[in-house]
């Protein structure tokens, strides 16, 4: 395949939006907050039945700038597969934005797909024989898109050439006998952290840009993980970001209510020509004054209002 | 350098993870006679437990937690033959993996460099780490406690099936089972039938070390 010919788009949608994934697009942002992972009270609450927190960070994550939802429902000792469904019926009852749905739980997966309106993104699969047997049928069922890793039952490879002979691996399979096209698989080319390891960086971005020059794919991946383990984690986040755009990633799961890191993405939008004429960067400049402004002023009442 | 000075400099350099200089120092150390075990005792372990007192407070970070590591394991390396030949027993022995189906394994080597900071000595299985494997080898190893991680909330139902595993080996009673990592609860590792968890590397040391003590205590009659 020549460099440069080929670059896919993948299309993901919910019942009325679309968000198109691909190179000359705004870049997607995943919101990663609808996830109880780590968060104890969130666990309760949905271990109870209690859903009710997910309407707050659903709000938190389309305000910050989100795209795309990446919903799972990782709870513990509780039926994941009816969870996940419930909370996937209720935001879509609460935004249009369409949902990347985030479960290792086959049955959680397909209990999502099931009732999902429109066209989502599945994560995700690896190249282990196992994941992609039991889950790209449902991709196909279904009419989804779905993220892959690069990694089998050994190991996480380090070596850019090991992950790019995975992602062949994980195209064959998926292309030649589930019949899902290039264009809704989308890579995790595996960001691990800088702090773990300080040859790691170099590796990522060398993974991504060959990723892109010889497949064409898209790709997304974790974005917070490269900071994990360091001091001003932000600033790490938005930088990388934007370096990594550079090299051909085309979307991030990463929480949007950081303005700092959604601010590195949509100034790399800008320079790399996805946000003709600066709109959508004007466009939050004026916002984000407008929000403050509000604030300020309805701050002001108050103090009068007290005194 | 005087003893005293060879012992602080071990301490100093294996607190800012200079590998190359604490090998120096060690061999240095031995070539004037100093005992393995007051290298041991008296600068790498109190050194090793400095850097976890950092990290805990927020002060030290992954990296440096990496690297005093990796200096204290250099150094071990030349001193655990000479320990073993004195006879110095370490506080404890800890069998340690990442559980099948999981292939993370940052958090662990944290808790690997905070356990052998307290003296223990840590048997890594490495990651994928079957519940066959586990039981092998705690034949071949005869451990006080065995840890296992897990990083996913689909890979921590691997818990039980390692302790299954034990059980039929007949194996349960003989060994500590402590389980941790990300999405890992005090409720699940309960459910599970483990017999400890902790939160973070340096709680890992703390319950380890209770655990050790409850099981060492006579039994009240």
């Amino acid at each position: 395949m020549s460099a440069e010919s080929v670059h896919f788009e993948t299309r993901i949608r919910s019942a009325h939006q679309e968000v198109v994934i691909g190179r000359g697009h705004r870049f997607c942002l995943i919101g990663e907050r609808i996830n109880p992972t780590g968060r104890r009270i969130f666990q309760e609450q949905l271990r109870a039945g209690d859903l009710s927190a997910i309407d707050r960070d659903v709000a938190a994550q389309v305000t910050g700038g989100a795209d795309v939802l990446d919903v799972n429902m990782g709870v513990p000792l509780t039926d994941e597969a009816d969870l996940l469904a419930k909370a996937i019926v209720k935001i879509q009852s609460l935004t249009d934005k369409p949902i990347c749905i985030d479960s290792s739980v086959v049955e959680a997966l397909e209990a999502g797909l099931s009732v999902y309106q429109g066209r989502a993104l599945v994560n995700s699969i690896t190249a282990e024989d196992e994941r992609m047997e039991q889950i790209l049928p449902l991709v196909k069922k279904y009419d989804a898109a779905v993220i892959a890793l690069p990694n089998d039952v050994d190991e996480i490879p380090m070596e850019p050439e090991k992950r790019l002979a995975l992602v062949q691996k994980i195209v064959d399979v998926a292309t030649k006998e589930y019949g899902i096209a290039m264009h809704d698989i989308v890579i995790d080319p595996l960001a691990m952290p800088i702090g773990a390891d300080t040859a790691s960086g170099v590796a990522t971005f060398e993974t991504m840009r060959r990723i892109r020059d010889e497949f064409g794919l898209n790709m997304t991946c974790g974005a917070s993980n490269v900071s994990f383990g360091m001091p001003e984690r932000h600033a790490l986040n938005g930088t990388w970001l934007p370096m990594a755009m550079m090299m051909g990633l085309t979307s991030a799961i990463m929480d949007a209510r950081t303005p700092e890191i959604v601010n590195a993405v949509k100034a790399a939008d800008l320079f790399l020509g996805h946000d003709d004429w600066g709109m959508e960067w004007i466009g939050r400049a004026r916002a984000a004054k407008a929000a403050a402004d509000a604030a300020a002023d309805s701050g002001a009442q108050g103090a009068t209002t007290g005194a | 350098m005087t003893p005293d000075e060879i012992l602080r400099a071990l301490y100093d350099e294996t607190l800012v993870g200079n590998g190359p200089r604490v090998l120096e120092l060690t061999h240095e150390a031995l070539g004037m006679e100093m005992e393995p075990q007051s290298l041991l005792f008296d600068a790498l372990i109190p050194s090793l437990e400095e850097v976890g007192a950092r990290f805990e407070r927020g002060d030290f970070f992954v990296p440096e937690m990496l690297i005093a590591g990796k200096a204290m394991a250099g150094a071990m390396e030349v001193l655990r033959p000479l320990l073993a030949d004195t006879g110095v027993e370490t506080i404890g022995k800890f069998l340690m993996g990442t559980v099948k189906g999981d292939v993370h394994d940052i958090g662990k080597n944290l808790v690997n460099i905070m356990l052998e900071g307290a003296g223990f000595e840590v048997i890594d299985l490495g990651v994928q780490v079957a519940p066959e494997k586990f039981v092998s080898a705690i034949e071949e190893h005869q451990p006080d406690i065995v840890g296992m991680s897990a990083f996913l909330t689909t890979t921590m139902p691997m818990f039980k099936a390692n302790i299954n595993a034990l059980e039929k080996a007949g194996l349960r009673n003989d060994v500590i089972v402590m389980v941790g990592g990300a999405p890992v609860t005090q409720e699940y590792a309960d459910a599970v039938g483990a017999d400890g968890y902790a939160a973070d590397a340096s709680a890992t040391v703390k319950r380890a070390k209770d655990l050790l003590h409850q099981r060492r205590s006579p039994v009240p009659a």
